[in-house]
C-alpha cells in the first residue's frame, strides 16, 4: 500500500464516517434555519393554509410591534441579571468546592440535582413555593402575602430566581474546571510574600479564572436568553405580558395565533439577537486568547 | 487553607439548603395528603398521590413515551455521532475546524428559530404527533453535544494506538470499530447519559409536535397537569418525583463522569 493512496483512503473513509452527521445536522439546523427565513417573508396562517410573498412586511411590522420590543427588554433583562447572579453566587460555590472538606463529595453531588431536573418540573416546583397562600415562601416570610407570580414585577424576578436555582451548579463547574487549571506554587509563593488571602483572588484567582468566566458568560446568556420553559410554565407571559420573552412571543404566535409567517419573523429575529451575542462574546473571547 | 472553619460549613449548609431545600420541599409536597395542603405541615405522610397518579391518570404512558424518545435519540445520535468524533478526533481531511465550529453554533440556535419549519416537515412527513419524528429534531442540540464531547475523548486516546491499527493493515474504520471504539466506551456511556438528560427534559419540541394526549412526554404531562377548578398540586409533586427521582439517582451516581462530560463539552481544547 503506498503512502499516498493510504492518506486518499483515510481522507475517503473519514468523509464518509462525518457524512451522516452532517448531513443530520443539515436536516435538523441548517435547511430549518433558511426556511424560517423563507417563511418569515410570508403572510401565512396555518388554518387558511394560503401563503403569500410579502418581502420585508413582516419585519416593518416587527420593528413597529410594541410588545416585540417589550419581549425583546424582558428576554434581556432577564438574562443580564440571571447570569450576573449566577457567575456571583457561582465563584464562590467554586472557591468552595476546591476546598478539602468533608462533605465535599455530597455538596458536589447534590449542587447537580437541579441541573438533572427537567425546567419544567423545577418551574412548577417553584410556582407552588411561589403560591400566595399556601406556598412555603409567603410562610416563611411572616406577614407576606405577595403573589409572587401574579404582580407585574414580581413575577420577571420569580422566573430568574428558578434560572438561578436550576443552572449555578453548571456555571459553578465551569468556574471550577478553571480554578483546577491554577497551579497551586502561585498561591504558595503569594503567601511567601506576605499576601493576603483577598489580595491572593484578586491578583491570581481573578486573572487567571478570566477565560473560564467569559466562556461561562458566552454560554449561560446565549443559554438565558432563549428561555422559554420556565416562564411558560411558571406565568405563560404573563401578568401583563410582564414576562413574556422572545421565545415565548413567538412560540404564541406560532402555535395559538397559527400565524406562521409573522412567528417565523419573531424566530427569526430571536435567532438573530443570539447571533449578535454570540459574536460579541466570541469577540471577547477571542481577545482573551490574543492577550495570552 | 485548607482547614475547614466555620465560614467553609456556614456555606457548605447555605448552599445545601438553597439547592437541595426545594427538592425535599417536592418530596414532602407528595406525600402531603391531599386535603391538608392549607395547612402549615402535614398530620399524616401517605402514598396517595402517587397511586392517583400512577394508577389514576395516564401517567405511567407518558414516562415509557419519554423512555422511548430519550432511549431513541441516545442510540441515534451515538451511533452517527462515535464515527464522526472519530474522524474529527483522529483523521486528516479538510473541514475538520468547520464542521466542529458548526456543531458548536448549532449548539446554540434558540430552539423557537426552527420551529416553524420543522412543524411543516414533521406535518409534511406524517411525523408530526409521533414519538419517532420527536427524536429526529432532538438531533438538534444532541448531535452537537454528542459531537464535541466525544471528539475531546477520542483525542485523549494516544495517536499510536491509531497508528499501530493501520500498521498491521486495518483500514480506518476497522481501527475505529475494533481497536478506538471499545477503548472509548467510558466517553460514550458519559456522552449518552447527558444526551439521555437532555433528550428526557426537553420541552419546547415535544410541546410544539405532540397533539395527542397520549403521546405526551413527561415534561409536556406535567405541565399541562391541572385540573379545571384547582391545581392537584400533591399530585403534581408526586409525578414531579417519579419523573426526577431515576435522574437525581443517575447524577449522584454518575457525578465524577457528567461533570467531566460537561467540561469537556464546554470548555475548548
Amino acid at each position: 500500500m503506498s503512502g499516498g493512496g493510504s492518506l486518499e483512503r483515510e481522507r475517503r473513509q473519514a468523509y464518509l464516517l462525518v457524512a451522516p452527521a452532517v448531513l443530520v445536522l443539515a436536516g435538523v439546523a441548517l435547511y430549518p434555519i433558511l426556511a424560517a427565513v423563507w417563511l418569515s417573508l410570508h403572510r401565512f396562517i396555518l388554518v387558511f393554509g394560503e401563503r403569500r410573498f410579502t418581502g420585508l412586511d413582516n419585519y416593518a411590522f416587527l420593528l413597529s410591534d410594541a410588545r416585540f420590543w417589550a419581549a425583546l427588554g424582558n428576554t434581556a433583562y432577564f438574562t443580564l441579571v440571571a447570569v450576573t447572579v449566577e457567575v456571583l453566587l457561582a465563584v464562590p460555590l467554586a472557591l468552595l468546592l476546591n476546598r478539602a472538606f468533608p462533605g465535599r463529595g455530597l455538596l458536589r453531588a447534590s449542587v447537580l440535582v437541579p441541573w438533572a431536573i427537567p425546567t419544567v418540573v423545577s418551574a412548577r416546583l417553584w410556582a407552588w413555593m411561589f403560591n400566595p397562600e399556601y406556598g412555603v415562601i409567603n410562610r416563611l416570610l411572616p406577614g407576606s402575602d405577595i403573589n409572587w407570580l401574579g404582580a407585574p414585577g414580581y413575577a420577571l424576578h420569580a422566573a430568574i430566581l428558578v434560572d438561578v436555582w436550576k443552572t449555578t451548579p453548571f456555571v459553578a463547574l465551569l468556574v471550577l474546571a478553571g480554578l483546577q487549571g491554577i497551579p497551586e506554587d502561585l498561591y504558595k509563593a503569594a503567601r511567601v510574600d506576605g499576601a493576603s488571602a483577598w489580595r491572593a483572588f484578586r491578583s491570581i484567582t481573578l486573572p487567571l479564572l478570566k477565560p473560564a468566566l467569559l466562556l461561562a458568560l458566552l454560554f449561560r446568556s446565549l443559554d438565558a436568553f432563549r428561555v422559554f420553559d420556565a416562564i411558560y410554565v411558571l406565568t405563560e407571559g404573563g401578568p401583563a405580558n410582564t414576562t413574556e420573552t422572545l421565545s415565548i412571543y413567538a412560540y404564541k404566535t406560532l402555535m395559538r395565533s397559527g400565524d406562521f409567517g409573522y412567528g417565523s419573523a419573531l424566530s427569526v429575529a430571536t435567532f438573530l439577537c443570539v447571533v449578535v451575542l454570540a459574536a460579541v462574546w466570541m469577540r471577547l473571547l477571542g481577545r482573551e486568547e490574543g492577550a495570552r | 487553607m485548607n482547614r475547614p472553619g466555620l465560614g467553609t460549613a456556614l456555606a457548605v449548609v447555605a448552599f445545601l439548603t438553597f439547592f437541595l431545600g426545594p427538592f425535599f420541599w417536592q418530596v414532602l409536597t407528595s406525600l402531603w395528603p391531599d386535603g391538608e395542603l392549607t395547612r402549615p405541615w402535614p398530620s399524616v405522610l401517605t402514598l396517595e398521590n402517587y397511586t392517583s397518579v400512577l394508577w389514576g391518570r395516564p401517567f405511567l404512558r407518558v414516562v415509557a413515551n419519554s423512555l422511548l424518545v430519550a432511549a431513541l435519540t441516545t442510540v441515534f445520535c451515538l451511533t452517527m455521532g462515535a464515527a464522526a468524533a472519530f474522524a474529527l478526533a483522529k483523521l486528516e481531511f479538510r473541514g475538520r475546524g468547520l464542521l466542529l465550529s458548526a456543531a458548536l453554533a448549532v449548539s446554540m440556535f434558540p430552539p423557537i428559530a426552527t420551529v416553524s419549519p420543522l412543524y411543516l416537515i414533521l406535518r409534511a412527513a406524517g411525523l408530526r404527533d409521533s414519538l419517532i419524528g420527536l427524536a429526529l429534531p432532538y438531533a438538534t442540540f444532541a448531535l452537537p453535544l454528542t459531537l464535541w464531547v466525544l471528539t475531546s475523548f477520542f483525542r485523549q486516546l494516544p495517536d499510536e494506538l491509531y497508528r499501530a491499527a493501520r500498521v498491521d493493515g486495518c483500514t480506518p474504520f476497522q481501527a475505529f470499530r475494533r481497536v478506538l471504539l471499545p477503548l472509548a466506551a467510558p466517553g460514550l456511556a458519559t456522552t449518552a447519559i447527558l444526551v439521555f438528560i437532555f433528550a428526557w427534559n426537553e420541552f419546547l419540541y415535544a410541546l410544539t409536535f405532540l397533539s395527542t394526549p397520549e403521546k405526551r412526554t413527561v415534561p409536556v404531562a406535567i405541565s399541562l397537569f391541572a385540573s379545571e377548578y384547582r391545581e392537584p398540586w400533591g399530585e403534581i409533586a408526586a409525578a414531579s418525583v417519579v419523573a426526577t427521582l431515576p435522574l437525581v439517582v443517575l447524577t449522584v451516581l454518575f457525578q465524577r463522569r457528567i461533570v467531566s462530560g460537561l467540561t469537556a463539552g464546554a470548555v475548548k481544547e
